[in-house]
């Protein structure tokens, strides 16, 4: 009870912190020229600005977390007994992640399928710059402008359609009756038809495709601003296109390629579209289990220990990688 | 160590727009050439095509006597200095240097002992260490000529790599460029639309208007001795009369002006009744009577005085105003405005050419 009821008052106390430093910055450094947020708005105006972001930053954004946080520290329990004396802050969920409470033992399945989801979605992070660096470099310095606007629009136009059905449509294609497959017997490249689905290529090929823009864009921008002077440049000095892209292209885009991928990883390991459609039968995603927590056992509690152990270890990944980034940055400036 | 270039009937079409117009010409090993023309004449396209970024359409441009067709930039023996000399911003200054040896694979100590010496020459010595954002423009102006001399090229291409400095520095540059050449010997081809910088840094110059080469010669020979009136009006300050010639003798043409017969050299042969343009320089103009058929009388306009030089403006029979320069030696009394002046010139500084294109002011 008094838990639940502090994840009320911390956005509070946490406000008024603000709003004492502030005062107190005003009076130190008062300047005559400057308008209050009220003066400049007026009063009544000032009021409405500040309930609506106050609601949205407060009641959509803030506080369903820290209750889901909250959440993952309780035990599960049925309606009637919530608040009651069994209702304590507990572990029990996080441990859960790395032994079964059913039997004691060290819980394989699931720590597999955290592993296998990460790993897997390095695999799609990296498939995905192999397959968008060529089309991003492309449509930034290479193309001509017109085939550029054409080659965006059938980048864009396939997300229109929804992920669900996307999924649908590449596991039409992959199955083992599919299109793909019925033109691989055709021409007789196989006897009988390949498993793409239960060999997880349906679920790399469906991920890298559900985040191509993801992808794309960010490299697409920060390449566009390069100076093709500077790839003609190296060009002139004798760099094959390989070098020129590993000396030149590729430093200049750092930010770009960091921000992409940073993206592509930490959606492909929060997915569940893709892999719940796309995946083979023996394959777990991570976020499916989560899923299940929440709308298969309404286990609560034991369903946000895992997300916020998935959201912990990716933002770990991604910090850990800027910052091996950083240290090739600086020996490619040094 | 140097190689000659030469451009064998090089036309290069963008569609339907010819932006280099058959152009012929061979320049020798070892020299500092200068292609000299307004924006949109087609010289920066001649340096691509010699580089190697562009292909002509027709003609081939040998280097060192060899055919570059086919031969991709990365392979020719030339270097490319760039208008905003294109360094690399990520790379220090001695990386930037050398980063033409690293694609090689040459080894590192070979590489710093290589900067080294580089640096030494365009005396940055100590700078190798620093980035290029925290050198000044002239001094990023040397790193790139290092960098390009670092892949020991036999022809060094310079696309306006001056035009970025203000004006001090950018006559420095041009003694410290021409300083360099002689240094290194190899051949200079150097695109620019500053007649002052291909005046004084070139051996040989070509101008060039819409793709076409009008006139390769020294700089001597194009300041007094223009083959066509476009470069008779883009090098130098030039004053055009037109008219018809009406006569044509051993010594020069006589033509037709609204400021009466006025005469000058005739260097094409122009025959009597040929419309043709007589160019004067305004160096050429003093004040006072001269020969009969070399003299004449027009309204002041005003005068400009340039501390070494006044400049003095008249009334011109068409658009453009007649413009003499006069001395500051001989004590002359500069016309006001409004005053008739009668100015003449020695008929051997005149020069007719045949009616044709001129230079936009």
């Amino acid at each position: 009870m008094s838990s639940r009821l502090f994840v009320f008052i911390l956005p509070v106390v946490v406000i008024a912190i603000f709003w004492a430093m502030a005062r107190r910055e005003s009076k130190l450094a008062h300047d005559p020229t400057h308008k209050s947020f009220f003066e400049r708005n007026g009063t009544s105006l000032g009021i409405v600005f500040i309930l609506l972001v106050a609601f949205w930053a407060l009641f959509l954004v803030t506080l369903p977390y820290l209750y889901m946080v909250v959440e993952s520290f309780h035990p599960k329990l049925p309606p009637a007994q919530r608040g009651g004396p069994t209702d304590v802050l507990t572990i029990a969920q996080y441990k859960s992640f790395f032994v079964n409470p059913i039997d004691n033992e060290v819980n394989g399945t699931h720590i597999y399928a955290f592993v296998f989801s990460i790993l897997a979605s390095v695999a799609v992070t990296a498939l995905n710059f192999a397959i968008c660096y060529p089309i991003a470099y492309y449509m930034a310095q290479a193309g001509t402008a017109q085939k550029v606007r054409l080659l965006m629009l059938g980048l864009i136009v396939p997300y229109w359609v929804n992920e669900i059905l996307r999924a649908f449509a590449l596991r039409l294609l992959l199955a083992s009756k599919g299109l793909i497959n019925q033109m691989l017997m055709g021409i007789g490249l196989t006897e009988t038809p390949i498993d793409f689905l239960g060999n997880n290529t349906g679920l790399y090929v469906g991920l890298s495709y559900a985040y191509l823009l993801v992808m794309v864009f960010p490299l697409y921008n920060a390449i566009e601003s390069l100076d093709k002077n500077q790839i003609e440049a190296a060009r002139d000095l004798g760099a094959p296109w390989w070098k020129i892209h590993r000396d030149v292209v590729m430093p200049y885009a750092k930010p770009g390629i960091a921000s992409g991928c940073t993206m592509v990883f930490m959606l492909s390991a929060g997915s569940l579209a893709a892999p719940q459609f796309l995946g083979g039968p023996s394959t777990l995603w991570f976020t499916s289990i989560v899923y299940d927590f929440f709308f298969q056992s309404f286990n609560w509690p034991r369903g946000a220990a895992y997300a916020f152990i998935l959201l912990a270890a990716c933002i770990a990944f991604v910090m850990l990688m800027l910052r091996l980034f950083k240290v090739s940055l600086g020996e490619t400036i040094r | 160590m140097s190689a000659g270039v030469e451009l064998d009937h090089v036309t290069v079409r963008f569609g339907h727009f010819t932006a280099v117009d058959n152009a012929t010409l061979d320049i020798k090993g070892g020299e500092f050439f200068s292609f000299l023309g307004p924006s949109g004449c087609g010289k920066t396209t001649i340096l691509r095509t010699v580089s190697g970024f562009l292909d002509p359409s027709e003609g081939s441009v040998r280097i060192g006597g060899q055919d570059m067709s086919g031969i991709g930039p990365n392979k020719r023996p030339t270097a490319l200095i760039f208008q905003n000399l294109a360094l690399f911003p990520l790379m220090t200054v001695a990386d930037n240097i050398t980063y033409g040896l690293r694609v090689r694979g040459v080894s590192r100590a070979e590489r710093d002992r290589k900067a080294q010496e580089l640096l030494d020459l365009i005396a940055l010595p100590d700078q190798g260490k620093k980035l290029v954002s925290e050198l000044s423009g002239g001094q990023n102006q040397r790193v790139a000529i290092a960098r390009a001399l670092a892949v020991q090229p036999k022809v060094l291409l310079l696309d306006e790599p001056l035009s970025a400095l203000d004006l001090k520095l950018r006559q420095h540059m041009r003694n410290e460029l021409r300083a360099i050449q002689k240094q290194v010997g190899i051949t200079f081809i150097y695109i620019t639309h500053d007649q002052g910088e291909a005046l004084t840094m070139s051996d040989r110059i070509a101008v060039m208007s819409d793709g076409v080469i009008q006139q390769v010669a020294d700089g001597k020979t194009v300041y007094d001795n223009p083959d066509t009136p476009f470069v008779a009006s883009f090098v130098g300050e030039n004053n055009p009369f037109i008219g018809k010639v009406s006569k044509a003798d051993a010594t020069g043409a006589v033509i037709e002006t609204p400021f009466g017969p006025l005469r000058g050299r005739n260097p094409k042969n122009l025959k009597s009744g040929d419309k043709a343009i007589l160019f004067v320089r305004p160096e050429s103009f003093a004040l006072g009577k001269g020969a009969p058929d070399a003299t004449l009388t027009a309204e002041t306009i005003s005068s400009a005085f340039e501390g070494n030089a006044t400049h003095v403006f008249l009334k011109g029979a068409a658009v453009k105003n007649i413009t003499m320069t006069v001395g500051r030696h001989g004590g002359a009394k500069i016309p006001g405005p409004g005053d008739k002046a009668t100015i003449s010139y020695d008929p051997a500084m005149g020069v007719v050419l045949a009616e044709g294109k001129m230079a936009r002011e």
